[in-house]
């Protein structure tokens, strides 16, 4: 227990500030990945072929890379493609993008692409009988979607949306090796010092356990409020 | 684009892969075990042995994959008692300590696969089974695990593919996987996006392959 002390000689507070860190990051990916999904899943439901071959190859190449593929591929590949875009336009020194934004940019796209399933899946279930009625009423296309479309589609992808929370929450831990500072990281550094792996890497899993088990309860939460009047 | 690299990086990813290989199929074969076993567990009635096999899958589904390959690799070693028994011949070799990891993490899902496969069997087979005498050893052989498995075959396709893509964590314990030699090929030449597209297509090539071979098998077992 001295070894999880607060202060100089424990690591109490550098976890806690890593598990921040893994919080923060994840629920950054998990933004990024709606807004992956926000812009994939119209291409995939689309009815050009064009759009949905774009849609189809995202999702199928995410999800048939190894995560720590993609991770490598951002963090070796990330300054280099930033700094050709800025040399366009006329800068020419190096730029070192931060470890916090290409890990949760690389998280936020794998995780895009199961949200994109997701989604698709739940558009997909919504009645048919829905999109002709508000069509019929002759409600305008953002009304369409947000008041008609949105709610229904919300109340069929949580169940769903909480196992990719679930995935994206256990994929940032591949972010450690580009260094960012989270749980996992920060219980390396600690048990490189401490030479007592055993413990610490025991203890990222009963934290990663703590996270999932609470995310679970606040998502159940969530549930039950979209499904009242069903 | 450097085409060259991409030409001369090929046969070295191509070696790589069959690590991945080894690794995944000697992984899938101890998961099944662990998966039936536990599956068996869960659906026993006395609570003791159900909560543990619940927990089992609980704790391994509800971590990440490289904290249970860390814990074995580097948390294990540190346990004095074990370096001197037999066991050590298995837990120093990394090869060995992916493959545990990795069988104990794809047995927790598919046991869950395989738990909810059994539980969706109709009474009325079983009972059939039962009023023409057949006795329950021969019922769970015969009857209930052939069908839990056809049941059970496009969620465990999904988990294939999934353990797939886990394997490439070996390469973070040292061992030159298809991940391990393409992070070693892109840190020697600084050409990410070149690399990217011959491992990631090595990827999804098996991906492609293991999805059809799974739909193959669905089509066959259909009745």
């Amino acid at each position: 227990m001295e070894l999880l002390s607060f202060g100089k000689t424990g690591w109490g507070d550098e976890l806690l500030i890593a598990t921040m860190m893994t919080i923060a990051v994840s629920i950054t990916a998990m933004l990024v990945g709606f807004l992956f999904a926000l812009i994939f899943t119209p291409l995939k439901l689309s009815k050009s072929k064009f759009l949905n071959l774009i849609g189809n190859s995202y999702t199928t190449v995410i999800r048939g890379v190894p995560e720590l593929l993609v991770i490598y591929l951002f963090f070796f590949g990330g300054s280099g493609a930033v700094m050709y875009v800025a040399s366009i336009f006329g800068y020419n020194e190096y730029i070192e993008i931060n470890a916090f934004i290409t890990g949760s940019f690389a998280i936020g796209i794998i995780s895009g692409a199961y949200s994109t399933e997701v989604f698709r899946g739940a558009i997909q279930s919504i009645d048919k009988g829905q999109f002709e009625a508000s069509k019929v009423l002759g409600l305008k296309k953002p009304v369409h979607f947000f008041k008609v479309i949105m709610p229904q589609m919300l109340r069929l992808a949580i169940p769903n949306l909480s196992n990719v929370w679930q995935i994206t929450l256990k994929d940032t831990s591949l972010i450690s090796v580009t260094g960012l500072v989270e749980i996992m990281r920060q219980s390396y550094i600690a048990a490189g010092s401490t030479r007592d792996p055993l413990f610490f890497y025991s203890f990222a899993a009963v934290l990663y356990l703590l996270l999932t088990y609470f995310s679970m309860k606040l998502i159940n939460n969530l549930e039950v409020r979209y499904n009242r009047g069903y | 684009m450097d085409f060259e690299l991409m030409i001369n990086s090929f046969p070295k990813l191509l070696n790589a892969t069959l690590i991945t290989l080894k690794l995944l199929s000697a992984s899938l074969i101890f998961g099944l075990f662990i998966g039936l076993l536990f599956a068996i567990l869960r659906i026993n009635k006395n609570p003791i042995i159900n909560k543990f096999a619940y927990g089992y899958s609980y704790v391994f589904r509800g971590t990440p994959l490289l904290v249970q390959i860390f814990i074995i690799y580097f948390g294990l070693g540190q346990i004095e008692y074990l370096r001197s028994t037999i066991l050590w011949v298995v837990l120093k070799e990394p090869y060995w300590c992916a493959i545990i990891a990795f069988s104990l993490n794809t047995g927790a899902y598919t046991s869950e696969i395989l738990r909810s496969a059994f539980q969706t069997i109709k009474p009325g087979i079983i009972e059939a089974g039962q009023s023409l005498g057949i006795s329950s050893k021969i019922i769970f052989y015969k009857i209930q695990i052939p069908i839990a498995i056809r049941q059970s075959l496009p969620a465990y396709g999904n988990e294939i593919i999934l353990m797939m893509k886990g394997t490439s964590l070996a390469s973070t314990v040292t061992l030159m996987d298809l991940t391990g030699v393409a992070k070693y090929i892109i840190s020697t030449t600084f050409k990410p996006i070149e690399v990217f597209i011959v491992a990631g297509g090595i990827y999804l090539f098996m991906t492609f392959i293991i999805h059809n071979v799974i739909k193959f098998l669905e089509k066959k077992y259909t009745y």
